[in-house]
């Protein structure tokens, strides 16, 4: 049980009040004390501090506060106490109050939104303006081929690609069997069964190989490259660079995004397939066809325009992944905090814009009779 | 020497990470009430002390004692319950970077005295953020708003949040210009007079070490070679010693230190009645 401070007003002499402190007054024991004496008014001229058996810097601001808001005079002192107090009042003094950053609720709703409103304009405009970046770096990349970073590419394709496959082949061979189970289950009321080929092998192919894997890789990927230079541009590594005179677009971004943009198309291609089989893989155990005879169905029933529609978007699909971290991490300054916001408006920007796209896809290969 | 009089004490400490012997039988006593300075090359092993001392680094062998407690007993951070009685600095500052000023300085008290009305606290902190000389403005910034001397007191004024008896500071005066390097050497000297406070202070800065440091110990070695005034230190033989205090840097930190003197001398017999304002007016 630590000793607290107590307090009391005592009568003097000639019927001033004074208010006499007892015990210690520190940073522990002050506090049930503080709330005590704020509530218990003014009404005293004189401190008396001789029965105070230790005092900090927390006790001397509470003395002086008093002293000051009151104008009553401090008696009692020790050397140590007269010191602190002292050096509080003369820390105190001069020193303007400190108005609250914080606006009153009313105004406090409409400011945000306007923030938020004028955060997204200017947002718009610096997306923009780093496209453009990007697209000055590849035409100077384009007349300087000795300047692109062959090596850093690699690496990036080997993050992105390589290291995906596993995550990205499980996922596909899930959804191939989840596909052709539920298919299965509502066509089985047609007695159209074998209609589950052309449902696994149209929508792995069209639709779902890709985009599942455009969302797993704004996840995987898009979200390290937020993250990563995000956390180079706070330890100023990409001021570092500038200042050697390599362009971090060249470096870090360019080939971020063209390795994306060139295994987009390979992984989507690969979890397509893992998809049908997947879901050959099901239809041999459940639905009575024969594993290689629905592979040999795909061939027919799928038009080989559904693989262009499929690899088409891909590389689309990556660019915007990419661009969409490597922004999001470019932008990153001040805090850490950043670097966790940043990174999540990456991969919910990403796939956002993914599933957009993917809608004008439908529209405009169907309008061209690729439906 | 009596064992209150002894603020940290450290016997036969072994720092190893890996094959790489960073301490092995490091002694070390730090008394009540002085600034110790600790100085030793690059990598010799300075800030992994400070981190043993205050239990962030288990060392493989040896005895930490701390204001009479032992660091290197404690099973795990809760069983160190004197974290409310020392404040640190770290080299970069440290400060959250999420938090203003204010609110780094309030996390100490919330973490340790819950029942402090607001406030009182946001009180504290603004007078602590003024003792560590920051405009009182300063107080609501974020860290990232502040330059590298202004974050050195912000972070000073959180390690002071507590009112701690023990103070550690890793290269406080590192990055600053040669006037802030000074100001901010005067007030700690301030403080630690005002507040009765032991300092254990971390240093490549031979002008802090004349200006304020009470005693030094050099770290080589893997051990503390030797600890003494700066006389004393100059006295041994000691290769390294030598060269630290002697070479071009410590030559004129030496002369700096005894104009400095000479001039606060000449203050004292011209104007005895205020013969802290020179230190004053410099902090």
């Amino acid at each position: 049980m630590r000793e607290l401070t107590d307090f009391q007003f005592v009568a003097g002499a000639n019927g001033e009040t004074a208010l006499a402190f007892s015990g210690p007054m520190t940073v522990a024991s002050l506090g049930q004390a503080d709330a005590r004496l704020r509530a218990a008014g003014d009404a005293f001229v004189e401190i008396d501090l001789s029965a105070v058996t230790r005092i900090d810097t927390v006790g001397a601001w509470t003395v002086w506060r008093l002293a000051r808001d009151t104008g009553a005079r401090i008696t009692g002192c020790s050397d140590e106490a007269q010191k602190l107090v002292d050096a509080i009042r003369r820390a105190d003094a001069g020193a303007p109050e400190v108005p609250e950053r914080r606006l009153p609720l009313f105004s406090r709703v409409p400011a945000h939104v306007g923030m938020v409103m004028i955060g997204l304009g200017q947002g718009a405009v610096q997306v923009l303006g780093f496209m453009g970046q990007i697209i000055q770096t590849c035409g100077i990349l384009i007349r300087h081929p000795s300047r692109f970073r062959m090596k850093a590419l690699v690496h990036q394709m080997e993050l992105v690609g390589v290291n995906a496959l596993a995550i990205i082949g499980l996922m596909s061979f899930l959804v191939g069997i989840v596909i052709a189970q539920q298919g299965a289950v509502q066509l089985r009321q047609f007695g159209a069964e074998i209609y589950t080929v052309n449902l696994v092998g149209r929508l792995t192919l069209r639709e779902l190989g890709v985009l599942m894997t455009a969302i797993m890789v704004a996840g995987r990927s898009g979200s390290a490259f937020s993250a990563q230079l995000g956390t180079m541009k706070l330890t100023e590594e990409v001021d570092a660079m500038r200042t050697i005179g390599v362009s971090p677009v060249e470096a870090l971004v360019i080939p971020r995004i063209l390795a994306t943009m060139i295994m987009m198309p390979l992984l989507g291609f690969y979890s397509a397939f893992i998809g049908i089989i997947g879901g050959a893989f099901l239809s041999s155990m459940t639905l009575g066809i024969p594993f290689f005879t629905f592979l040999a169905r795909i061939q027919e029933v799928v038009p080989l325009y559904d693989v262009w529609v499929g690899l088409t978007k891909a590389p689309v699909f990556g660019l915007i992944v990419a661009i969409a971290g490597c922004y999001q991490g470019m932008q990153v300054k001040n805090n850490a905090e950043e670097v966790g916001t940043r990174t999540t408006a990456a991969v919910v920007m990403a796939i956002f814009m993914v599933i957009v796209l993917d809608a004008f896809f439908a529209v405009f290969f169907t309008e061209i009779g690729w439906g | 020497m009596a064992d209150a009089d002894i603020s940290i004490r450290v016997r036969g400490v072994r720092n190893q990470f890996g094959s790489h012997v960073i301490h092995e039988g490091l002694d070390l006593d730090v008394r009540r009430g002085e600034i110790l300075g600790v100085v030793g090359g690059s990598g010799s092993g300075k800030s992994v002390l400070m981190r043993t001392i205050i239990g962030l680094q288990i060392p493989q062998e040896g005895e930490v004692e701390v204001l009479g407690h032992s660091i290197t007993d404690a099973r795990d951070d809760r069983d160190i319950d004197i974290r409310s009685r020392w404040g640190v600095l770290f080299q970069g500052g440290a400060l959250f970077s999420t938090l203003t000023v204010a609110e780094n300085v309030e996390v100490p008290l919330r973490e340790f005295y819950p029942e402090i009305t607001d406030e009182l606290r946001q009180e504290i902190a603004r007078y602590k953020v003024l003792l560590s000389g920051l405009p009182a403005e300063a107080a609501a910034k974020y860290p990232a708003e502040l330059s590298g001397g202004m974050k050195k007191r912000a972070g000073l004024a959180r390690a002071l949040a507590l009112d701690p008896e023990l103070l550690f500071l890793d290269e406080p005066t590192a990055g600053l210009d040669p006037i802030g390097a000074a100001a901010f050497d005067q007030l700690i000297l301030r403080l630690q007079q005002t507040l009765d406070l032991t300092v254990f202070l971390i240093t490549h800065d031979l002008d802090t070490l004349y200006e304020i440091c009470d005693r030094v110990a050099v770290i080589a070695d893997r051990r503390i070679i030797a600890v003494g005034t700066i006389p004393e230190l100059l006295a041994l033989d000691h290769p390294w010693i030598q060269e630290y205090f002697n070479g071009p840097r410590g030559r004129a930190a030496q002369d700096a230190a005894e104009r400095h003197e000479a001039a606060k001398v000449m203050a004292m017999t011209l104007f005895p009645q205020d013969g802290d304002a020179p230190s004053a007016q410099k902090a």
